[in-house]
């Protein structure tokens, strides 16, 4: 199929470059006065990625709004917009680039405060990994609490904390021991599974690019190092197919393609699949690149698939193995961050774009949210700019869907105000509502609970909270039964006491029962959190 | 096995151009025939492959291109069947806007950014693609994928509308249009050894040869045509340059370079300590002059 390429005229030389590098993104997490900026900064000038007369701007620059005195700002290097130099401050999702010999990198520069919950998401959205900042002499603060919510939410696996302005704490290793362990607590309840936590000086240099001799005591990498050298587990290549058809490409009578992005798995020539919703079966006769047909393609690839049979495939369907089908629902449980200044009005329609679909959308109304520092839920009066809430989403009919865990591109969705255009909130879908077709020879529904894990803990704490209550009850009992031997009211005290005593308890379990009523105040009570 | 970053980097701007030509009801590409064009326009044809592009190809003429690019600009679209639109701001040429006098702020105003828009109304176009990358200066590093226009033409950079994973929210009103930025996540160097690899055409003035040029203040400006206006003293001399960008002549600088071969350029890029943009005389009319025009409607 090269056919279709020209010979280079102009080019005189055709020698292979060496572009095989890998892709890493990430993210980086801190408030303005953690040092995110001079971290990326800093990043950027190591790894040799600012030219000559950026360094030049940046020395002028350095001079009119820096902060450090006569030394580079590197900061500057990285605080673009206008508005952002006046204040000072990050006000957007930024996005920085830079290589290193194996590896290109693309950084979102997310900001920190809290007003800004969606811009990180948004920028943890296509991250691998996080870089969340702690400042050494403040450590763990309420906001790395939020930092390290939203990358788990947003399903980023890697985590490396960097505990930056050590010099400022005399590169203190019981400063960094501390904060190591207080950190890493907060990741077990969080389901991050990979962290790496680094002590650093964005303003000096310390252990970013080389080990630093202030810190003897450290033994791991640096941060470019480990950034370089990190194995990122990439699952969707071994899970199962799926393709959202994103354009049907005729071009003339003879040729019917089906085109998208390999959303998980990979497919050959010849294998069977599975038109949904549709549930049309056909066999793959080619899969076509403008750099010729291929046997086989995989995840992330951009293809054009054609079939052995005509069946009517528009966008926003997909194509699965016949043999190991995607989901497929009318509604799910998703987690939905708001993203707009005009709260969710349960009786408006939005539309909900996810894969290749946009569809009219029912959200049903939550009356609590995720305190995304106390992990716990609250009871809130609306759901408004960064409010995260777990909501049953309804779509007007049967769409393919998968729980964002087992496959992103078809478990992840946005929703759109009709009338405003303006994007209203992402969701991250948990479970599947409906009874939905595995497989034809495995049985059975998918219908999965969120499992989440603040809403587990508070479970179990009500639950031990109730037990205990119990066992307080039944010797309390006991003792009323000792002072009952011998009086005529001793009857009676007894009844009442079990009366009240029954009336708690059954109060406590209805609570356990119900979970999500669970007050934070009744949390903080039976675990002194 | 897993996608070289150029791969991924492919895989995703096509996905964005497929997902543009299925969400937006008129769209067309701007062409502007340099390096990032030539990428854009590529992987345009690989989105669509085997059907031909399903849109045009615009260019805003403000009459000062070089020669050599208007003539790569006709055959390479000959070349791959594409239809070509090529609009001048003519009220800009009645009045007689030139790069030189006026300075580069008003030129560029009317014969770039005028005519833009110009072209977008006339023919009704909601979706304009672009080959800006977030790389090459600070003001587009924020810039969306899909950035939205209000009916002037005008970029808001805080109110910008999130684009979590690859989810682009392409709903606009009558009126409104947006610029799809396929590069994005591209840099200089991907750009090159995309090319190299890919053996995707460009055009010669990125190869060094003898060219004749003046020294203004600190670039050298080559003596496309007559109508470069030479001061008493000055006098064009032959200097072996190429261009690392491209747009008009009297305001693009060459650099002095013996690269006549991709090899070449991207061994010299490895080495270079300047960036890019560098060469182009209108980024420097003030601090943050960028994010003005773009927030005028410049792309």
């Amino acid at each position: 199929m090269s056919n279709s390429r020209e010979s280079p005229s102009i080019l005189r030389s055709v020698h292979p470059a060496t572009p095989d590098k890998t892709l890493l993104r990430f993210i980086t997490c801190g408030s303005v006065d953690d040092g995110k900026s001079s971290l990326i900064g800093r990043i950027l000038f190591e790894s040799g990625s600012v030219p000559d007369d950026q360094l030049a701007t940046l020395a002028q620059d350095s001079k009119k709004f820096g902060t450090q005195g006569d030394n580079h700002d590197y900061a500057l290097l990285v605080d673009g917009l206008l508005a952002e130099r006046e204040q000072g401050i990050t006000i957007d999702v930024a996005y920085r680039y830079f290589s290193t010999r194996n590896r290109a990198f693309i950084v979102a520069d997310t900001p920190g405060h809290e007003q800004y919950t969606r811009n990180m998401a948004t920028g943890a959205s296509n991250a691998e990994l996080a870089i969340i900042l702690v400042d050494a002499r403040k450590g763990i603060l309420p906001q790395t609490r939020r930092h390290s919510f939203i990358v788990s939410m947003m399903g980023v696996k890697h985590v490396v904390v960097a505990i930056n302005k050590m010099d400022l704490v005399e590169y203190s290793p019981f400063i960094f021991n501390t904060i190591e362990k207080s950190y890493r607590e907060i990741a077990a309840s969080l389901n991050i599974p990979y962290v790496t936590v680094i002590p650093v000086s964005a303003l000096n240099g310390d252990n970013i690019a080389t080990r630093s001799d202030n810190t003897p005591w450290y033994h791991g990498p640096t941060l470019i190092d480990h950034l370089e050298t990190i194995e990122i587990s990439t699952s969707t290549s071994s899970a199962r197919f799926a393709l959202p058809v994103q354009w049907v490409n005729r071009p003339d009578a003879n040729f019917r393609g089906f085109s998208g992005q390999i959303a998980s798995g990979h497919v050959k020539h010849g294998d069977r699949i599975t038109v949904l919703p549709s549930k049309r079966d056909a066999v793959i006769s080619r899969i076509v690149t403008f750099d010729g047909d291929l046997d086989q393609a995989e995840a992330g690839q951009s293809v054009t698939l054609v079939l052995d049979r005509e069946i009517d495939i528009s966008r926003g369907d997909v194509l699965a193995l016949s043999d190991n089908l995607v989901g497929t629902a009318k509604s799910v449980e998703a987690q939905i961050l708001w993203m707009s200044a005009e709260p969710l009005q349960i009786e408006k329609s939005y539309l909900a774009k996810i894969g290749a679909v946009t569809l009219p959308v029912n959200i049903s109304r939550s009356e609590t949210a995720l305190d995304i520092e106390s992990f716990a839920e609250r009871s809130v009066p609306v759901i408004d700019l960064n409010t995260i809430f777990l909501s049953r989403v309804t779509f007007d009919r049967i769409i393919p869907v998968e729980r964002y865990d087992d496959m992103r591109d078809l478990g992840s969705f946005i929703l759109v105000d009709r009338i405003t255009h303006e994007v209203a909130a992402l969701g991250i879908v948990h479970a599947l509502e409906m009874p939905a077709i595995i497989n034809s020879s495995k049985s059975g529904t998918r219908s999965v609970r969120p499992t989440y894990e603040p809403l587990r803990r508070s479970y179990l704490k009500t639950a031990s909270f109730a037990a205990s209550s119990l066992i307080l009850g039944l010797s309390i009992t006991l003792l009323s039964l000792a002072l009952a031997i011998g009086t005529p009211y001793a009857i009676g005290i007894f009844a009442l006491v079990e009366i009240l005593l029954f009336f708690g308890l059954e109060r406590l379990w209805a609570r356990t029962n119900r979970g999500l009523q669970v007050e934070a105040s009744v949390l903080s009570a039976g675990e002194g959190i | 096995m897993s996608l070289t970053h150029l791969k991924k980097l492919e895989a995703e701007s096509i996905h964005i151009l497929r997902e543009t030509v299925a969400e937006c009801e008129k769209p067309v590409m701007m062409y502007s025939i340099g390096k990032d064009s030539a990428v854009m326009l590529h992987l345009a044809r690989k989105a669509f492959f085997p059907g031909r592009l399903p849109f045009p190809l615009l260019h805003v003429d403000t009459t000062w291109k070089f020669k050599e690019m208007i003539s790569f600009r006709d055959e390479t679209a000959r070349r791959i069947g594409a239809e070509l639109i090529v609009h001048t701001n003519q009220d800009g040429v009645k009045q007689g806007i030139t790069p030189f006098g006026a300075g580069s702020r008003i030129y560029t105003d009317v014969m770039k950014t005028e005519g833009l828009k110009q072209a977008l109304n006339l023919y009704g176009f909601d979706a304009a693609f672009g080959g800006a990358r977030r790389d090459e200066e600070k003001s587009r590093a924020k810039e969306r994928i899909f950035s939205f226009r209000n009916a002037d033409h005008r970029w808001d950079p805080k109110n910008q509308r999130p684009e979590p994973w690859k989810l682009y929210n392409t709903y606009k009103k009558q009126g409104e249009s947006i610029r799809v930025f396929p590069l994005s996540n591209w840099t200089e160097m991907d750009v090159w050894t995309y090319i190299q690899i890919e053996s995707i055409p460009v055009v010669p003035l990125y190869f060094a040869k003898p060219r004749p040029v003046v020294r203004r203040s600190g670039a050298l400006i080559m003596v496309d045509d007559q109508r470069l206006p030479l001061e008493p003293n000055e006098v064009p001399e032959m200097k072996t340059v190429r261009f690392r960008t491209l747009g008009c002549y009297p305001l693009t600088g060459a650099i002095e370079s013996e690269a006549d071969t991709l090899d070449d350029i991207l061994v010299e890029m490895r080495e270079s300590r300047s960036s890019e943009r560098q060469g182009r005389l209108i980024d420097h009319d003030g601090t943050a002059s960028m994010e003005k025009k773009k927030q005028e409607g410049y792309f």
